[in-house]
């Protein structure tokens, strides 16, 4: 028979040892998969690595995918920290970029480059942010459900953004392709240190969060209400302002990612920027347990997939979603292991002397 | 020997580091009621679970009627006819009784509703039970919930009975009750487990006394051999002066008014009624009345956690209806209040002990950064000042036993130095020790001229400790007394005193 209890807290080491075996056996588990379909599985381990750290512009390529999930990272893990399950990155990296795309596209070559970038930064931040009050609103005035309010309106920007680039901003001297016209000069990030700046942004964003959950009163009352609604209450919080002040700062960041990837990477805006990093960010968020630092390198490793996914299509011919999958299983396995994390199973017999009873 | 139910010998537990339990020998007769008795943390609990095949001892043996058993789960303890009856009912509130006894049970061959109902009058007459097979859980009074519980463990075939802390939250007519009860089943060869605090029902109920202190069997007595006095030496190890003094207070005016004020629920109904009564500087109200008559609002309206629909609160003269607690706060009025729900609305059970005291003081702190550093003094003085047991101040609270939590929440609020102090079931689950140690708190705040407002369950407690008590019934009041003036009974009458419906019902059943 066996015995499910309730374990007493572990100590943070041996959780990290159960973490580890979760991903190893993730690992194991998604190298069957490969297995089955006719590939080698350490070779295509090998070579993911290989891909995404086995040269300088691999590093570079890599570093390029772990800014924008760095950055939105932060911003879920703000709403998430208060237990508002923000589902709406993607949604609020668009809108984002829509917004920094506002600004780029209608002073072209007019302004200096510095301030230029700083406008497009906040012209983002103020769309992202917009775009995550309306639930936040909604939540904070009729308690509606954030996760799936924050969800549709990640289609509705998806859509509104797919219909500039195929209407009213398609560029004319595109030749009927419907794309949107390339930013000046002005408006489009500078490299430093062998890759776009966006890392310097990534960077700030961590320490910014770092400090902003652990050391401001505005964090302190973050963690209450996502602690306990009662005792924010209790303890005269203005809650709906917490809330909605929270997601601002959670919006702002996805928003400020969208800005980040089209001023860097795509130097316009089209409607496929947002790209899963939303999602992926509820993933990276989570295993990285709400910590900034953590999360970061959660995020770092991440983009170490996405890379060598896409390596592995090209030197292995296996197919880059075989990184979704891997990404997948160890999300399931780790989740998984909180289970082990809390309970501990026996194995016993049955008492032999059961007798009978009147 | 026969005559004997349960025998368990050298029991050892631990959680971790902690051994719950320690070589543990208890003997339960049959026909005998045993009250366990120890102080909060001393592992009657625990005991207990493994009694009930909750957990599993490390070591040690369990025999019952002379065989020893191994039990893996709880079904193998109730097949072997131990039933335990936990402090919080566990009852599906829409269904009747009836289903409640028989949920989760295998059907019985050829068993029909008929029968079932006439199976459980049986055993309600066997036993001077007294409950309506078809009456919905949520029509019934606590006592008679409690009943039930009884009488679902008895269905299942259990004549070895465990009661946790069973006269918690009922009324002394209720307890008469329950007694008489566990005197039948006594009387008919079952063996009672009794779990409580009380020494007086210790006293009244039991046989026999186990006492347990800090994971090990202190000692078995027969119960006649033993007084209130002896109980509690064993039980803490050293000499406590029993009787809780009433100290004169500082007077001064008064300093809470509340004038026909009236609270309405999420249905609409009338939570609170027309609720008139003030508050001295200096003394300490008791509140008495059976669980839910509107104690609960009573204190988070004047709080300004829950709306008034009518009515008056005066805090030294100002009207404070309709103030959220942050408005009170920010007025500077110093109110503290120490809520029923310690852990989910008092203090943030994940967060340590500095981030608790934070919680109260973060407010006042001057720009955007958290200070920490004046609650960690604040959170050293107090762990110092109220004797708090804690690795450190920067323990999550909820890894705390239930009294040092109170501890911890009763010196914030302390700590703010108030002038109306509204506590809540301020002892509930606390044990002997740390109880007293919350009376001469609150005690010493009376005397520098706190209003006390003392949310209690335990009638002797609030007769010893309050100045005047108020008797709440089905959110009235029903009258406020001088506890010199009055007996018991006479509390327990006014607790039920409004047009109670249970009454009327109770009237037609008979």
């Amino acid at each position: 028979m066996i015995k499910i209890t309730k374990k007493a807290a572990l100590p943070k080491k041996q959780e990290a040892v159960i973490q580890v075996i979760a991903i190893i056996l993730s690992l194991a588990c998604a190298g069957i998969v490969i297995l089955a379909m006719g590939y080698d599985p350490l070779e295509a381990y090998y070579r993911i690595v290989e891909g995404s750290v086995g040269s300088t512009m691999r590093i570079e390529q890599t570093i390029t995918k772990a800014i924008p999930l760095i950055i939105v990272s932060m911003g879920i893990l703000v709403a998430f920290k208060m237990k508002f399950w923000n589902i709406g990155g993607e949604g609020q990296i668009m809108m984002g970029a829509f917004g920094a795309a506002l600004v780029a596209l209608n002073f072209p070559d007019t302004l200096p480059a510095p301030i230029m970038i700083l406008c497009m930064m906040a012209a983002s931040i103020l769309c992202g942010a917009i775009w995550a009050f309306i639930p936040a609103f909604f939540k904070a005035r009729f308690g509606t459900n954030e996760t799936i309010f924050t969800l549709m309106l990640n289609y509705i920007a998806i859509k509104f953004v797919t219909y500039l680039q195929f209407g009213p901003w398609k560029d004319p001297n595109s030749g009927g392709f419907p794309k949107i016209e390339t930013f000046s000069q002005n408006a489009q990030l500078p490299d430093f240190l062998g890759t776009h700046s966006g890392w310097i942004v990534a960077i700030l964003s961590v320490a910014f969060l770092y400090v902003y959950i652990n050391y401001t009163k505005k964090g302190y009352e973050i963690s209450v209400v996502g602690e306990s609604l009662e005792t924010a209450r209790y303890a005269g919080m203005n809650i709906k302002a917490i809330i909605i002040s929270a997601m601002l700062v959670s919006g702002g960041l996805c928003g400020l990612a969208g800005m980040i990837q089209i001023s860097a990477v795509e130097r316009t805006l089209t409607y496929s920027i947002s790209a899963g990093y939303g999602f992926t960010a509820i993933i990276t968020a989570w295993l990285g347990r709400l910590s900034p630092p953590i999360v970061m390198i959660v995020c770092i490793l991440f983009a170490m997939l996405l890379q060598g996914g896409a390596y592995i299509q090209v030197a292995m011919s296996i197919p880059s979603s075989v990184a979704d999958m891997i990404q997948g299983v160890i999300l399931f396995f780790v989740l998984g292991s909180e289970f082990f994390m809390q309970y501990k199973i026996s194995f016993m017999k049955r008492p032999g002397s059961k007798k009978e009873v009147a | 020997m026969q005559n004997i139910a349960i025998q368990m010998e050298k029991i050892t537990k631990s959680f971790g580091a902690l051994k719950a339990n320690e070589d543990v020998d208890l003997t339960v007769r049959k026909g005998e009621v045993h009250a366990l008795l120890g102080e909060n943390g001393a592992g009657k609990s625990t005991l207990m679970n493994m009694l009930s095949g909750i957990y599993i001892p490390d070591s040690g043996s369990i025999f019952v009627e002379d065989q020893k058993v191994t039990f893996t789960s709880p079904r193998d303890s109730i097949g072997l006819g131990i039933g335990m009856i936990h402090q919080h009912f566990k009852l599906v509130d829409i269904l009747t009784a009836k289903e409640n006894v028989v949920m989760g049970q295998k059907a019985k061959k050829g068993s029909r509703d008929k029968d079932l109902s006439k199976e459980i009058r049986d055993l309600s007459d066997m036993y001077g039970l007294d409950i309506d097979p078809d009456k919905k859980v949520y029509r019934m009074s606590v006592g008679e919930k409690q009943t039930l519980e009884i009488i679902k463990v008895l269905y299942r075939g259990a004549h070895i009975l465990i009661l946790d802390e069973p006269t918690a939250v009922l009324t002394p007519q209720e307890i008469e009750k329950l007694f008489r009860i566990i005197r039948n089943m006594r009387d008919r060869g079952c063996a009672v487990v009794i779990i409580t605090h009380k020494l007086n029902e210790v006293m009244e109920i039991s046989d026999r006394v186990t006492v347990l202190r800090k994971g090990r069997s202190v000692a078995t007595v027969d119960t006649t051999d033993v007084n209130v006095g002896t109980l509690i030496e064993m039980m803490v190890g050293k000499k406590v002066d029993l009787a809780i003094k009433k100290e004169k207070g500082q007077e001064a005016g008064e300093l809470l008014t509340m004038d026909g004020v009236e609270v309405r629920d999420k249905d609409g109904k009338n939570a609170l009624e027309n609720i008139s009564f003030e508050l001295k500087g200096g003394e300490i109200l008791g509140v008495a009345g059976v669980a839910k008559s509107g104690q609960k609002e009573l204190c988070e309206c004047i709080a300004g956690l829950v709306k008034t629909s009518k009515g008056r609160i005066f805090f030294q003269g100002e009207n404070i209806v309709g103030k959220t607690p942050g408005d009170i706060i920010n007025l500077g009025i110093r109110m503290g209040f120490i809520p029923e729900d310690r852990l989910g609305m008092g203090l943030v059970g994940s967060m340590d002990i500095v981030h608790n005291i934070v919680l109260k003081d973060y407010k006042g702190q001057p720009g955007i950064f958290l200070k920490r550093g004046p609650c960690a003094r604040k959170a050293e003085k107090i762990v110092k000042a109220l004797d708090i047991m804690t690795p450190d101040i920067y323990t999550p609270v909820k890894k705390l036993s239930g009294g040092n939590i109170q501890k911890v929440l009763l010196g914030r609020e302390i700590d703010s130095d108030p002038k109306v102090l509204i506590t809540a079931y301020p002892v509930r689950g606390l044990d002997i020790g740390a109880s007293y140690k919350i009376y001469d708190l609150l005690n010493e705040q009376k005397q520098k001229g706190v209003g006390v407002l003392f949310i209690g369950e335990d009638l002797d407690v609030l007769m010893s400790l309050c100045d005047r008590i108020m008797v709440l019934c089905q959110g009235e009041i029903t009258g406020i007394v001088d506890p010199d003036q009055v007996t018991k009974e006479d509390i327990g009458l006014l607790m039920t005193g409004g047009p109670l419906e249970e009454e009327v019902e109770h009237d037609k059943n008979n």
